[in-house]
């Protein structure tokens, strides 16, 4: 184990109904990584962040992130601990606005008394305004987000991520159903992001990984196939038989 | 776009301090002189006064449901519990004036061959013991059934159905007479509250008065929830119940809280609402009576607070007048109006007047 690793995955395996949805998979992401993880459907990209956000818990092996251990928390305490996870379908509360989807998301004490006396502060309503400018929807903090449009709630959804202000953040498919603009400014919005915190980003799309230029990881059938840069990614032969190939 | 939602508040605030005028109406109506043209019969006071207890019901469920998307088909129990409280203190009010003149025991403990009161009836002599009972008791048992409920991620249909189990099998519970509470009869003829005779018209308008001022309360308390960062976080839960948990919230804890003072403020409507209308028994529990108050909200307009207060008063008039001259029919009546609602008017009477949105 590398010391300092900030997301630390060893041989976990989970099985559905006899269906091995991740068999024996590692994986290791350092403190400030940006990665990007690509694989096929059905490749165990989203339950293998279902298991580091404790959404799901493995039959076998160990999931740290820190000190912690990851196998044995729930979706609330994993995200307290400093772990974000955007959804492959953006979901956010669409009967609230966009500032209050960012109010809600803003790291601040959770119990419920704390909420039943919350006022919003100056500090507090700079930090939304910065992160609404970082994610390009200032112009639409008023609006309730079930209004946007998909680019911008993909953006959204980042933004709420921000705003717990995470250690590392889980990016399911960012760029699904997005123009060529909006996907360029995803990956410079993620590029920006990564550096003070780890950001895990799985997608299909090529282009965008090639676009974030950081270290890939392949996935098949639930395990590891093959790691290392885009191009080297690309030109290995496993992949390429059950990827690239096609 | 802002003074359009401004305009709304208004209309909705404006609408809201209409009905809470108009409801001081009868009771200063009813203090005119027998004869005078003006004058509201002692029968209107006292049914407004049951719909305003129902309001309060109304208002419960729409924390609830409209908001946190908890579905509860027993609110019923919570407030039929509260009424039971009061009951309790009503009858140990009647003292020796009972059929059999014993001075401690309520009349159907001596026709059971009670030789005390069982120890669960101490400190009801007590008004201040018995009101804290009606808001305890229902809190406590929303507080437990929500826990299993909540913490095992029970939600949507089947979070309903074991609510109706629960109002159903205390049903059967107090039809019982070794329950200690009067069995099928339930509690009724009740002498005085407060030392003040209940078939007066001073006791009349202050009870009357007890539950205007009580629906206000609650209604300041909701709507003090509902604004707040907890109140968003009860739409987001309704809406996107697992988003919230990734958020880091403790989603049990928030449908907890509001389960629970949902189920106080039901509690509170029923200690009111039964010594307006002088009886309690078990068939308070009955399920029908928990879907008929989820009606009410979903007719007014979920989700609004007002909408369910508009519903309660409403569906009630409708009821009264139908089952003057069709009883038989208000069951199908009720059944045609929740489809209707369902089909035609998802957002209630309330969604009427801002169709326009969105």
């Amino acid at each position: 184990m590398k010391k300092g690793a900030a997301l630390y995955l060893d041989g976990i395996t989970v099985t559905f109904d006899g269906f091995r949805a991740l068999n024996n998979l590692s994986l290791i992401v350092e403190p400030g990584e940006l990665r990007a993880v690509i694989g096929p459907n059905g490749a165990g990209k989203t339950t293998m962040m279902d298991v580091i956000t404790g959404k799901t818990r493995p039959d076998s092996g160990t999931a740290r992130f820190g000190d912690h251990d990851l196998t044995r928390l729930d979706e609330t305490r994993i995200a307290n601990l400093g772990i974000g996870r955007k959804f492959q379908k953006p979901t956010m509360f669409d009967a609230l606005t966009v500032f209050e989807n960012l109010e809600l998301a803003l790291k601040a004490p959770r119990g419920t008394l704390a909420a039943l006396h919350w006022r919003l502060s100056g500090e507090a309503r700079e930090r939304i305004d910065e992160v609404l400018h970082e994610i390009g929807l200032t112009e639409r903090a008023k609006d309730r987000a079930g209004i946007l449009s998909h680019g911008q709630r993909q953006w959204l959804e980042i933004g709420m991520l921000l705003m717990q202000d995470p250690q590392l953040l889980l990016v399911d498919e960012p760029v699904a159903g997005m123009t060529d603009q909006e996907t360029e400014h995803t990956a410079a919005l993620l590029r920006r992001i990564a550096g003070q915190r780890s950001v895990v980003v799985v997608e299909h799309d090529l282009e965008f990984v090639r676009a974030l230029g950081r270290k890939v990881t392949v996935l098949h059938e639930g395990t590891v196939l093959s790691e290392g840069p885009i191009d080297q990614v690309q030109e290995d032969p496993r992949v390429i038989d059950v990827y690239l190939g096609r | 776009m802002q003074g359009l939602s401004s305009l709304r508040f208004n209309l909705r605030f404006a609408l809201l301090a209409l009905i809470l005028v108009l409801l001081l109406l009868p009771p200063i109506l009813n203090a005119l002189p027998a004869g005078h043209p003006l004058r509201i019969s002692d029968f209107v006071v006292a049914v407004t006064g049951k719909w305003i207890c129902y309001a309060i019901l109304a208002l419960s469920i729409d924390l609830a449901w409209g908001y946190a998307g908890i579905l509860s088909l027993g609110h019923g129990a919570f407030f039929a519990l509260g009424g039971y409280a009061m009951g309790m203190h009503l009858m140990r009010m009647i003292g020796n004036r009972g059929v059999y003149g014993h001075p401690v025991l309520p009349d159907f403990m001596v026709f059971l061959g009670y030789k005390e009161l069982p120890w669960y009836w101490l400190g009801f002599e007590y008004f201040p013991f018995a009101m804290l009972m009606a808001l305890l008791v229902p809190g406590a048992l929303a507080g437990l059934v929500g826990w299993l409920a909540f913490r095992s991620r029970i939600t949507g249909v089947y979070l309903s159905i074991i609510t109706q189990a629960m109002t159903y099998a205390l049903m059967l519970a107090f039809f019982r007479n070794d329950m200690g509470f009067g069995g099928n009869n339930g509690f009724t003829d009740f002498k005085d509250l407060l030392g003040v005779p209940l078939n007066t018209p001073s006791a009349r308008a202050g009870l009357y008065l007890a539950a205007l001022g009580a629906l206000l309360i609650t209604l300041l308390i909701s709507a003090h929830v509902v604004n707040s960062k907890f109140g968003r976080l009860l739409i987001a839960i309704r809406d996107a119940e697992s988003r919230v948990r990734f958020l880091g919230y403790d989603v049990t804890a928030f449908k907890l809280f509001v389960f629970v003072l949902s189920a106080m403020m039901a509690g509170l409507a029923g200690a009111l609402y039964v010594p307006i209308v002088g009886i309690i028994n078990p068939g308070e529990f009955s399920p029908g009576n928990s879907i008929e108050a989820v009606v009410w909200v979903a007719f007014g307009g979920r989700g609004t607070l007002i909408g369910a207060i508009l519903g309660a008063f409403s569906v009630n008039a409708l009821k009264t007048w139908l089952t003057s001259f069709a009883p038989d029919l208000w069951l199908l009546v009720l059944g045609a109006l929740f489809i209707i609602v369902t089909l035609l008017l998802p957002r209630g009477l309330i969604g009427l007047s801002w169709r326009r949105r969105t």
